[in-house]
């Protein structure tokens, strides 16, 4: 009983991170904000979401692909989300107005390959 | 545990539907990667709910697939964006 009840919250709680990051991702003024919503809030809702399945069905395989799931998600979505941005970075996406600082601004070489610590 | 679940499709679904908003606005490619990211995210928590819907704890193996496939995804379209020089060129 009070295992559903704690399964039940993680479900939740998950789902209102993914309202959370979709919000975000409709709402936020340029694509960096945007990726920062998407990536961080929808990755924690999974997990949560994951957590309160291995709850619900606590059997050891239930338990183990939950974690594989768990791992793998929390990975990569950092690793695409920092390829996505350099790609949109180098592709010259606008930035919101407001933006105050731009570390990568001419550090990178004219044929986009290399990325120095001075900028040119 | 019936109408909590309930709930959480209601999330997800308008989760999704929000997303899908900026798949179909998005002003540059990247924010249209960004939604498909999310969207297919949203879809892996659709199943991992609908494992507790309908006791079955098979279809966890497709929230596995799903993860795998949207991360090769976006590595891939985020690769193609960037247009490097390969080694064949």
């Amino acid at each position: 009983m009070k295992i559903e009840v704690i399964s039940a919250v993680f479900l939740l709680l998950g789902a209102g991170f993914m309202v959370i990051a979709a919000l975000g991702l409709v709402r936020f003024p340029d694509l960096f904000t945007r990726m920062h919503a998407a990536s961080k809030a929808g990755s924690l809702g999974l997990g949560a979401i994951l957590a309160g399945v291995a709850l619900a069905y606590p059997t050891p395989i239930v338990i183990a692909k939950c974690m594989m799931v768990l791992l793998f998600v929390f990975l990569t979505t950092p690793i695409a989300a920092h390829m996505l941005g350099r790609a949109a970075y180098l592709l010259k996406v606008p930035f919101w107005k407001g933006t105050v600082a731009d570390e990568l601004k001419d550090r990178y070489s004219d044929d986009r390959e290399t990325l120095s610590s001075e900028s040119k | 545990m019936h109408t909590v679940l309930t709930i959480v499709f209601i999330l997800l679904a308008g989760a999704l539907l929000l997303s899908f908003v900026r798949l179909a606005r998005g002003p540059s490619l990247p924010d249209r990667i960004i939604a498909l990211d999310l969207m297919s995210m949203i879809i892996a928590g659709m199943i991992a709910a609908y494992v507790v819907w309908m006791g079955q704890p098979v279809l966890l193996d497709a929230v596995t697939v799903i993860a795998v496939i949207s991360f090769f995804g976006t590595v891939a379209l985020a690769r193609y964006l960037e247009r490097r020089p390969t080694d064949e060129d």
